[in-house]
């Protein structure tokens, strides 16, 4: 009974069990605890919103990234290609 | 996109290596995978470039059960890592020293692991809407991505813009699981707060 008295109001552990939960499964006491957290604590509630949305950001940062244009320039291509062949030719 | 007409041999199953046009088909793509990852335009240049010979080195060694593609990536995807392990390690900095981090960011009470007052989140606009669309707060979050330690940054963005594995991650950054979840926690509090702080 202490330790559930100890996650109800611990909010380090649920927001460490919110990133966790992101990652990995929880084990069944893990997601109890974290329910009965969750329950009682409008910050947690509100941490686990921004947290899952922040995620959620930085993974399309990088696949917006490939819509995107971004692109070597020409002359650093020439010379790049122009690399390859040296290597080539000496094969 | 390279056709050649000329050399009409239909094999379809084997996946050919074209050196010649690799820099007109790959760099582009190369070049912008290894900058989101990076954020170095100048380091990600020359990383293309070691890419490239490096894949000429062992060009014998490539089996065509990928593509061409794949495989130059995945030399990349070595290289990036082999970036973010110099940029982390050093001495100390793959141990987390707890003492140091909480000083500067208590965002709990010691005692009961309450949120403290001055760190308790609020709501700033990312909740419900959907954030993804707006480019201000995506400039925001990359300059508070870049103000993370550096073995946090590499930690992170290995997780959540690559969903690499957390084995791999532990393996090639030298970090114990236990302190993986650590800096995964700690990381996210810290963004957290910075956007809420910046975007308000």
């Amino acid at each position: 009974m202490n330790e559930l008295k100890n996650i109800i109001y611990n909010c380090r552990k649920a927001t460490f069990l919110i990133e966790k939960k992101q990652i990995t499964a929880l084990t069944l006491r893990e997601k109890v605890e974290l329910r009965i957290h969750l329950t009682g604590c409008s910050f947690c509630r509100l941490f686990q919103k921004q947290s899952i949305g922040i995620n959620k950001m930085v993974h399309e940062l990088f696949h917006s990234a490939v819509h995107k244009d971004i692109r070597l320039d020409d002359d650093y291509k020439k010379k790049l290609q122009e690399r390859i062949e040296e290597q080539l030719d000496k094969n | 996109m390279s056709i050649h007409k000329s050399t009409e041999t239909p094999q379809a199953e084997a996946i050919a290596i074209d050196p010649h046009h690799w820099v007109e088909n790959h760099a582009d793509y190369l070049y912008k995978y290894a900058v989101t990852r990076i954020n170095d335009e100048e380091l990600a240049r020359d990383l293309v470039q070691e890419t490239f010979l490096a894949a000429l080195e062992r060009i014998d060694k490539f089996e065509g059960r990928s593509s061409e593609r794949t495989w130059l990536t995945s030399i990349l995807k070595n290289k990036v890592i082999d970036v973010y392990r110099k940029k982390s390690s050093g001495p100390g900095k793959n141990t987390i020293d707890l003492n140091t981090v909480q000083q500067d960011q208590d965002f709990f009470d010691a005692n009961d692991g309450h949120w403290s007052k001055a760190h308790q989140p609020r709501a700033f606009g990312i909740e419900d809407k959907d954030p993804l669309m707006n480019k201000e707060l995506n400039a925001i979050l990359k300059r508070c991505m870049e103000k993370l330690p550096a073995l946090w940054l590499s930690v992170f963005t290995m997780k959540h813009m690559d969903d690499e594995s957390t084995d791999l991650i532990c393996a090639e950054l030298k970090v114990t699981p236990s302190n993986f979840w650590v800096i995964i926690h700690r990381a996210k509090l810290n963004l957290r707060a910075c956007l809420q702080k910046n975007w308000i």
